[in-house]
């Protein structure tokens, strides 16, 4: 084997290495939008609803169990009352069960935490934590995904808070998370 | 959708009057009360001013820093013309801010305030 072949043999098994490590979300970030191309996915009562106070976070972000448990609390959602009309409420579960991260089949990989928490013996209140957490941040994808950015950086008042989705990814409204269109504001 | 700024106005004008009707009042007596309701009511870090600032001729800021846009119709008129979405938000926000529901009174009193604001020049 001469020289060349053996460094695209080495070139290609670490792409294809490399490709595996990919977490499911952040291999969908390379698409235009999460919402598939075109707005067939993309529901205007959920986005009108729950993009009322902040980026309607993308069902894909969180497991049905999740979602379930945040339409439930409406009433005190983060701190805040957010109730709905109960058809509205029932419109925008359905909407989340049939595109959440564990739908049609696919499994939901637990996340949040460390990995001593993920072989612990689960308790019923780490259970809920890890197969249904309450936010998109504690998932361990979203930790991944964001470690390179400081501390300092989400609480600058231009971001707020880690919430803040549109105040880096520009498109996150029409649910674009492609890193290309980052601008972290100063 | 499309609604001309005078019927928006007209609009505003009549869901006020109807929160008053229903409380037995005029909407022009009840001006001021707005502006206490509004800035003043709620405790700690729970104010109508949290959010929407204390001018509502501007753009506010929800918690996680979304705009909000103007309260005040006349920065923006399609304020008050959807009856359901006002139902909505007096009744998220009056629970968060005060506590409690808001009467029909208060509600006629913010709309009245609100709508008696000018934006400034």
């Amino acid at each position: 084997m001469n020289m060349t072949t053996k460094g695209a043999l080495v070139v290609g098994a670490v792409a294809v290495l490399s490709f595996g490590l990919f977490d499911w979300p952040q291999a969908r970030a390379d698409e235009e939008s999460w919402f598939g191309r075109g707005a067939s996915t993309r529901d205007a009562v959920w986005a009108t609803e729950c993009g009322a106070c902040h980026v309607p976070y993308p069902p894909q972000l969180l497991p049905t169990a999740s979602w379930e448990r945040v339409m439930d609390g409406l009433s005190s959602h983060f701190g805040e009352n957010a109730e709905l009309p109960a058809d509205t409420t029932a419109h925008i579960r359905r909407y989340l069960a049939a595109h959440a991260a564990d739908a049609r089949g696919m499994r939901w990989r637990y996340d949040g935490g460390d990995d001593k928490d993920r072989t612990r013996t689960r308790t019923s209140a780490t259970a809920s934590r890890f197969e249904m957490p309450m936010r998109i941040t504690e998932t361990r994808w979203f930790i991944r995904a964001h470690h390179e950015v400081g501390s300092e950086v989400w609480s600058r008042p231009a971001v707020g808070s880690a919430a803040n989705c549109g105040a880096c990814h520009q498109g996150a409204a029409e649910g674009i998370f492609d890193e290309h269109r980052v601008r972290i504001p100063r | 959708m499309g609604l001309g700024l005078a019927a928006q106005a007209d609009e505003a004008a009549s869901l006020r009057d109807a929160y008053a009707a229903r409380a037995g009042v005029s909407a022009a007596t009840l001006i001021p009360e707005g502006e206490q309701l509004f800035r003043a009511g709620g405790t700690g870090e729970r104010h109508c001013t949290a959010c929407h600032t204390d001018d509502p001729t501007q753009d506010g800021k929800t918690r996680v820093g979304k705009r909000i846009a103007p309260m005040a119709p006349a920065a923006n008129p399609a304020r008050f013309t959807d009856p359901a979405k006002v139902e909505k938000w007096f009744g998220r926000n009056c629970k968060d801010v005060l506590a409690r529901a808001c009467s029909d009174r208060e509600k006629a009193a913010v709309i009245a305030w609100l709508m008696s604001l000018e934006t400034r020049k």
